[in-house]
This record gives C-alpha cells, structure tokens and sequence, in this order.
C-alpha cells in the first residue's frame, strides 16, 4: 500500500475522516425549526419592540470545555441611575431541548452585569436580549462550539 | 496500525474542525503562573484546561469543590455512631493534623497489611473506632470528608510510596495502566503516555495526572473521585470498569498517583 | 439540606458598587435524564431567585433547566445604607432557600 510522506497510509487516512466526519454528524448545525421556537421565544419577551443589534456584550468561550458547564456573563453599558436603566436581560440558546436559559430583572443599582454557567446540549447561538427603560430593546449573539470529545466527553 | 488509526483519526479530526476553531488552550511552558503545575516533564492537568476552567479553580468561592470541602469540616466535627465520638474528639484540628496525610495515599496500612485507599481508612475509622457505618462508595458524606482532608494537603507534592510491601500493588498497577483493554483495545498508557498533548476526535488528551482528586467535573456537574474517574476511562474504552475499591482499582489509582509524584495537590481541582 | 453560599463586602462607601457572588449545592434535575429503567427523572430545579436590600427588592432573576447544577450567580449592588442583603432561592415545588448578610455602608 502506498504511503503519504508521514508514513500513515492512504486507507489510514481516509478511514481516520471517515470517523472525523462522523464525529461532526453527531454534533450538527442547528436545524431550523429551534431557531424559529427561539424568535417566538424572544418575540413574545419584546411584546413587538424590535430588538436592535448592539448594547449587549456576551462572554462565553469560543469552544466549551463541556458543554454541561459553560460560563457566562452578559453585561449591558448603563448607568443605572432612575433615568436610564436596565429593566431585564433575557438569554436563551437556540439549540437547546428548550431556549430559555435565565431572565435577570434589574433596578437602578449597580452594573448591568452578570455571570452564571449553563448547560448546551449541542454547538448553537446563544442570544442575549436587553431591554431598557426608554422602551429599546438590544440584542447580541454568539456561537459556542459543543463538541464531542473521545473520552470522558 | 491500531496505533496508526488513532493517530490519524486525531490529526484528522482536527483539520476537519478547521484548524483555528481547536486551537489548544494558552499554555506557556515558561509563564511563572504556570510553574506550580509543572515537575520536570509532568504536567497537572490544570495545564490542559481552558482559561476558563482554569479561573473557576483558582478562587475558593467560584471553585465549587469547596462546597464538599465545608460539608467536610463540618462532618469532622460531628459526633457520629456508638462511640459517641467525631473525628475531631482523636484527630483535634484537621488543619494541623491531616496536613501531608492525603498527599501520600493511597498507602499501605499495617493494619489491613494491605494499600488502602483514603476513602477506606476514612470508613475503617468509622467502623472500628466511631462505631459508626461505613460510609457508601461515591456518597456526598464520603466525597466530603475524602476532599476535606486531601485539601489539607493542597499545594504539597504528591509523594506515594512504592517499595516494601506496596511493591506487589505497585506491579500490578503498572501492568494494568500498559494493559489493552476493552472494545478499544487500547491501554491507560496509550492517552496519557503515548499521545498526550494530542487530540482524540476532539478532546485534548492530558497525562492523567490525578493530582487533583476528588475534583469538580464540569461534565459531571459534581464532585469525585479518582476511583469514579478510572471507573469512567474503562467504560470510555468499552472495557468493564474494575468494582469500586477492588484490588485492580486500588493498583490503578496507586500507579497513577505514581506518576503524579512530584506535582502539588490541588484538590478540589476543576477540570473538564 | 441545600446550603448557599454568599459573599458579599462587610462594608462600603455610600455610592461604592459591589459585587454579590451566589453559589448553592443543587442538582437542578432538568427533567431530561432517564434512570437506569428508562423512566424519566422529574425536573427540579432553583426556577427563581430574589435579592432585598433592607426590604427592597433589587435584583431578581428566573431560572430554567439551561443552568448547570450548583449554579453560581454573580451580579452588582450600589451601597446605599447600612442594613441587610437577603437572598431566596426558590425551588420547583415551593421550597425555600435562603442566606442574609449584614452590610456597612459609610
């Protein structure tokens, strides 16, 4: 059997992306229908505001180290005095079993930021929904590679 | 060509992700932060662990291992069984007394003439001098008062003892760790020896160091012990895990914590 | 018995932000596990969680299955006066945890 230059061969090597594929097919893409339960999900929070990009900042790691322990902050710049607060941030992963994950109501106090950890069953978005006192609505989203790993994983 | 599939399968994996989206966690041999979790060529798996994982170990409040470190030290002060005694009522002050205890188990115990487990010299206490029950493999009780007394130990080095009577344990568990070993058919030494600091699909493999013990698992949401985790690793590889505190699984954690000789105790570490 | 722990500044200036850290021992059992006969494990979790200062209420938070078990939770008070921060965890089923701190506020 013919070798590639780093001495694994051919049959090797289309048998190990065999398995690399089939390792991906297990955690797939999000499907469409948990994305259109998520929108439901949030347009029934924004009760017909219209969520603008921008505001919230989300922080979760690029590649999950398990996904039955993610953590997280969702923070939103403000100064929370009676004039201009935080009323609610809401966060919700769209690939998970159901989307929501935690509301968190505010009053004028403190920062807009908080830290907690999650479980996500699969690679997917996670979104963060704010809404303010002046009746806007913000939005930021982020994808969290879930993966599958080859032991104790 | 068994070795070479796993090889590959790793390599592959990797490229199929895209080579950025796995990129290992931030490692630097040289970063002085790093240093209490190296000994010469050893690496704790604190190393291997992301940023993340990495902060929820390092503050006492976030790092969730310390709720069975005070469940803990709470039990070491309750009287428990017929004898009427707590822990504390022989031992007085944990912190003073069970200092470098738990950095030398497992350990041949004169009693049994046999190595012994920290979790089973914490039940024969129980047993023979509180006249108490013995408490259940994997139990919270347990778990605590194993993390409680290890972590009097934290950031000393792991030093098992391996000569005179231990010998004949120690063999053995050098013959398992290189044993194959289930539907896999590969051995400890495979992951942890052979191909550590590689990928497998796409988990990064450490040395198996289990300097850490009991630790918080991110995947199991919990706490346990390095009895729990070899336990897993057999069922990882489709081989029938050995019973809780057999002889086998006894030799296993004495090998391993072998190799770890040298590293400082961390628990409760947090890992993936 | 589920024990929180929290941990929060013994004082602060008047005006001064703070940080509240939140942890308590929980399964929160998501209702989506099998057990070993295949019977589904019923859900119960912390679903609420409610934060008073001397009272009031300042931060609030509803939880679902999504949060990992032994939740921690950390969000931020402005010190206003001297008093207590009193916390509650409610639990499917009507449970109550709870934890207080007194506070300095100079």
């Amino acid at each position: 059997m013919r070798t590639t230059t780093s001495g694994v061969s051919r049959r090797t090597v289309l048998a190990g992306l065999g398995a690399g594929a089939a390792a991906m097919a297990v955690a797939p893409r999000v499907a469409l229908a948990d994305k259109a339960a998520t929108d439901e999900a949030i347009a029934k929070i924004l009760g017909g505001v219209k969520a603008q990009d921008g505001k919230v900042k989300i922080q979760l790691p690029q590649i999950a180290e398990n996904g039955n322990t993610v953590p997280f902050t969702v923070s939103v710049d403000s100064p929370m005095t009676e004039a201009s607060y935080v009323k609610a941030i809401h966060v919700v992963a769209e690939g998970n079993p159901s989307p929501q994950v935690a509301s968190f109501t505010f009053t004028p106090t403190g920062k807009a930021t908080v830290s907690m950890r999650m479980r996500l069953g699969k690679t997917q978005d996670v979104r963060a929904v704010a809404l303010m006192s002046d009746g806007t609505a913000w939005e930021a989203r982020q994808e969290v590679k879930v993966t599958i790993g080859g032991c104790g994983g | 060509m068994r070795k070479r599939v796993v090889a590959a399968l790793a390599v592959l994996t990797a490229a199929a992700l895209g080579g950025k989206a796995l990129a290992d966690p931030p490692f630097d041999p040289k970063d002085p932060k790093m240093a209490p979790y190296i000994a010469g060529d050893k690496r704790s798996g604190y190393t291997f662990a992301e940023p993340e994982t990495r902060a929820m170990q390092d503050d006492d409040f976030t790092n969730p291992g310390f709720l069975w470190v005070e469940e803990g030290k709470k039990l070491w002060g309750k009287a428990d069984g017929a004898a009427g005694k707590s822990c504390k009522d022989c031992h007085g002050d944990a912190e003073k007394t069970m200092k470098g205890v738990g950095a030398v188990y497992p350990r041949f115990d004169p009693h049994v003439n046999g190595v012994l487990l920290l979790e089973q010299k914490i039940n024969q206490c129980r047993t023979e001098r509180m006249q108490a029950a013995e408490w259940k493999w994997d139990s919270k009780p347990l778990n605590a008062m194993t993390t409680f007394v290890k972590h009097q130990s934290h950031g000393m080095p792991v030093a098992v003892q391996t000569d005179g009577p231990v010998a004949p344990y120690f063999d053995m568990g050098r013959r398992l760790y290189n044993e194959r070993r289930g539907l896999n058919d590969v051995a400890c030494k495979h992951c942890h020896e052979d191909y550590w600091g590689q990928h497998l699909r796409t988990e990064l493999l450490s040395q198996g160091m289990p300097n850490g013990f009991p630790q918080y698992r991110l995947k199991w949401q919990t706490l346990g012990t390095a009895q729990k985790r070899i336990r897993g690793c057999n069922e990882e590889v489709r081989a029938e895990p050995y019973p809780w505190g057999s002889l086998e699984n006894i030799a296993l954690e004495l090998y391993a914590t072998w190799r770890a000789n040298g590293l400082r105790v961390e628990s409760p570490a947090v890992r993936k | 018995m589920p024990t929180p722990r929290v941990k929060i500044p013994a004082s602060a200036a008047k005006g001064e932000v703070f940080e509240v850290k939140t942890t308590i021992d929980h399964d929160m059992e998501s209702g989506q596990r099998k057990d070993k006969d295949g019977k589904p494990i019923p859900r119960k979790i912390i679903n609420r969680f409610v934060c008073t200062y001397n009272g009031k209420e300042v931060f609030s938070a509803d939880w679902a299955a999504a949060i990992s078990a032994n939740p921690y939770l950390s969000f931020f008070l402005t010190a206003t006066e001297s008093g207590t921060i009193e916390m509650k965890w409610h639990e499917d089923g009507g449970q109550v945890f709870a934890a207080s701190q007194a506070i300095t506020v100079n």
